[in-house]
């Protein structure tokens, strides 16, 4: 057997390929759907969050930054693992798929939190004065000329942090996760072969690759162009 | 409440376990010091390529780095150390970490030097090759200072996404702070291990972020120009 066919017939075996393909194909579904809920849940819950900070209570913001922050200083496997198995000792259990979801979406909202901020901050003073002169209240300041502006300039950073930390879906499988690496790790397990691995990383490339891509279109439409 | 603190905030677990956490934060610190130097360095080399004058270095460069950047590192990490065994390439576990992370950090390392570079105006260089300075002179002096100083917070918190991503080692059992944890905590049937090591990185990278909240606000857009 040649070098390259002792390759193929490691990483790339058809057989191997049509005997796991439902199985990863079923993680594929897995791993889309918490994907989808945590980039929906984490945008959305930070963007409420950020709305929040806007209205300017003291107390609340502190505590807010304080969480913010230490959202974004802990490593996300932390968080699931001390959620996974800690909670049921204390009586409360969740399934795996729901503390994936859980951590994830946290752990975005703190950082989309700090993008939209970011974005509100970023709108000159002379646009609040403007919008509340002409009779709007502060919500609707807010609703109709901050948020619009501010949310343009999210879009960018925040696209980037998305797919990271949607990209840690794949942290599911140290929980038992039935996602796309967890099947595939299992299949690789039972085959003795590496291919439900080769397409474990295939689909996760084919799955990203096209939100990388459109990143970088977003920046160059929406970014800092004068930086 | 008692059971809470029972489970997560048990003290006397955490002083039992307290040397083993110690040996494993041990190792993430020496990771890191690894790791960090050569990511940097390594997303310095990405930049490079990607930003020379050479259209197919260009777009291999790009290639790489949004592949790397779409690939989650987890994966990668998996398929370096237990995919390549299959191929008859036993990689040791530090080495496949090494690897791995210094794929993905390069290449998001890369791609923010490049945004720092490509933000410093076109005149500083014109104005530094008139004044007789080599175009790699130019560079060195001219663009790249501007440019990192430019990008410094997502540089910064780059590095605390590496150091948190060093916990993915613990999936494949190679020795650092989150492995030893979560020994400690099936050695224990207690949290508190987890919790422990919690701590360690709120207080290892807890400061970071705030450096990093700093800066934003200093070079944001509006004090910027």
């Amino acid at each position: 057997m040649s070098a390259l066919q002792r390759f193929v017939a490691t990483f790339l075996d058809p057989d191997v390929a049509t005997r796991y393909a439902p199985q990863i194909f079923y993680g594929l579904l897995v791993t889309f759907a918490i994907g989808l809920a945590v980039v929906v849940t984490g945008l959305g819950v930070g963007l409420l969050l950020a709305v929040l900070r806007a209205f300017g209570f003291r107390v609340v913001n502190a505590v807010l930054i304080q969480i913010v922050d230490m959202l974004r200083a802990l490593p996300p496997l932390v968080i699931i693992l001390i959620i996974y198995f800690g909670l049921p000792n204390v009586g409360i259990v969740i399934p795996s798929a729901l503390v994936l979801w859980m951590s994830l979406s946290a752990v975005l909202a703190a950082f989309a939190e700090e993008v939209y901020w970011a974005g509100i901050t970023s709108i000159p003073a002379g646009q609040w004065m403007a919008a509340r002169s002409t009779g709007l209240t502060f919500v609707q300041t807010l609703r109709f000329v901050v948020l619009p502006q501010a949310l343009r300039l999210a879009i960018p950073p925040l696209t980037n942090r998305t797919i990271a930390i949607t990209k840690n879906t794949a942290l599911g499988s140290a929980i038992g996760v039935n996602e796309i690496l967890g099947q595939s790790i299992s299949a690789e397990a039972f085959s003795g072969n590496a291919t439900p691995l080769t397409m474990a990383a295939i689909l996760y490339v084919l799955l990203f690759i096209p939100l990388v891509v459109a990143s970088r279109s977003l920046e160059l439409r929406y970014g800092r162009g004068a930086r | 409440m008692e059971i809470l603190v029972h489970e997560f905030f048990n003290l006397s677990v955490m002083a039992r376990v307290a040397p083993l956490i110690l040996r494993g934060l041990i190792e993430t610190l020496l990771l890191c010091a690894f790791l960090v130097p050569i990511g940097l360095l390594g997303g310095l080399g990405a930049m490079l390529v990607a930003t020379s004058k050479y259209r197919f270095a260009r777009l291999a460069a790009m290639a790489f780095i949004d592949f790397f950047r779409s690939f989650p590192p987890l994966v990668l990490l998996i398929f370096i150390y237990s995919g390549l065994p299959f191929a008859g390439l036993h990689v040791p576990a530090t080495l496949a970490i090494c690897v791995a992370f210094l794929l993905n950090s390069s290449s998001y390392y890369g791609e923010i030097y490049r945004a720092g570079v490509l933000s410093v105006p076109r005149g500083q260089i014109d104005a530094g090759r008139s004044t007789g300075l080599t175009a790699w002179q130019t560079f060195l002096y001219i663009t790249l200072p501007q440019g990192v100083r430019n990008v410094l917070p997502e540089l910064l918190s780059n590095t605390v996404e590496l150091v948190k991503l060093t916990t993915l080692a613990s999936v494949i059992s190679a020795p650092e702070l989150l492995h030893s944890a979560d020994l400690a905590r099936s050695l224990t049937y207690n949290s508190s291990p987890l919790v422990l090591a919690a701590i360690i990185y709120l207080v290892l990278l807890w400061p970071i972020v705030r450096v990093i909240r700093r800066l934003e606000h200093r070079l944001g857009p509006q004090s910027a120009r």
